[in-house]
């Protein structure tokens, strides 16, 4: 990025900051399997008494982007309303034959491998198109992985608010200090969007830094 | 002989590509089974454009994928002044041949294999 697309950006977040948006549009991402499902439906049975969409253990079960518009969340007397995306799961590579090991026919994986890559290319459509992102790791993998890479340095490009949350901690293995240490410039929340654990301090950090 | 070839990509050759034609190599390379270096990197709005058009040319029989590995980019005093944020080192290979074994900070460890894996 050159000095006159530097100066653009500075300028826009300036422009963002005076004339703040009554609704923030704020993406889900991150690698398959990470939790993204699990953490909007979490933020959504809070919020609303609904769910966004169905969770799995098979990679790509979200291969549609799902929006949830105008959900209200009330921290410490501060109101933020926010357009939720569930985006899925951006990936490098997608091969039928790992469906395979699921238990599906040939047809479905392959039908299943062709959603997931239109699925991966809507997601990063999605990235021009948002004011914030909660990008979710496992808590329990390698949190260097190229994806996670990628998506911190687009968003950071775009000088858009990034919250990372470090899922799945109550796995036993689960390390948010791994995540932390890797992305050191970031906030990083350690939550397990399916047992509920420290939620209510992700929406605190949510409503201070979308807010 | 049964080898792979590898396509190591100088900075000065990378600086005088645009975003596209950069990328259109990139995967055209990889597409053959050769192994991409590239000393300098993509920015990360280009290594999102590689990972969509990598799913574009997916064909499930033939090309399954990428595997990429890049160190984070390091900010110095006159990139934040700039505003510039280099790539660095990136290495990118077909899925089915490259498999990262580990990646640090400044570190990326890759196997490669020889046949299909």
């Amino acid at each position: 990025m050159g000095l006159m697309a530097s100066l653009r950006l500075k300028f826009k977040s300036m422009f963002k900051w005076f004339f703040k948006k009554d609704k923030m549009r704020i993406g889900i991402y991150g690698p398959p399997n990470a939790g993204k499902t699990t953490l909007a439906n979490r933020i959504l049975r809070d919020w609303t008494g609904d769910v966004m969409g169905s969770e799995s253990n098979v990679p790509h079960e979200t291969r549609r982007a799902k929006l949830r518009e105008g959900v209200k969340i009330e921290v410490d007397g501060k109101s933020l309303t926010l357009d939720i995306i569930d985006t899925p799961g951006i990936a490098t590579k997608i091969d039928f034959h790992e469906f395979l090991k699921y238990g599906m026919s040939e047809e479905e994986a392959r039908r299943r491998a062709k959603e997931a890559t239109e699925g991966v290319i809507e997601a990063i459509k999605w990235l021009d198109d948002l004011d914030g992102v909660l990008l979710v790791m496992d808590s329990a993998e390698d949190p260097y992985t190229q994806v996670n890479v990628t998506i911190v340095g687009n968003i950071e490009a775009r000088g858009l608010p990034l919250l990372i949350v470090a899922n799945k901690i109550d796995l036993p293995n689960a390390s948010p200090a791994r995540i932390k240490a890797a992305f050191p410039q970031h906030t990083v929340v350690p939550i397990s969007a399916l047992k509920g654990l420290n939620i209510d301090t992700l929406y605190r950090v949510m409503a201070e830094k979308f807010g | 002989m049964e080898g792979i070839q590898l396509s190591l990509i100088s900075r000065e050759k990378l600086e005088k590509m645009a975003s596209m034609e950069k990328l259109r190599m990139i995967l055209d390379n990889v597409k053959e089974g050769k192994i991409v270096v590239l000393e300098s990197g993509l920015t990360p709005e280009e290594e999102a454009k590689l990972i969509e058009m990598t799913m574009l040319e997916i064909d499930h029989e033939n090309f399954v994928g990428i595997e990429v590995e890049s160190y984070p980019p390091k900010e110095s005093f006159f990139s934040k002044l700039l505003g510039r944020k280099p790539g660095r080192l990136t290495l990118i290979g077909p899925a089915n041949r490259v498999k990262t074994l580990s990646k640090q900070e400044d570190l990326i460890t890759a196997l490669v294999q020889l046949g299909d894996g």
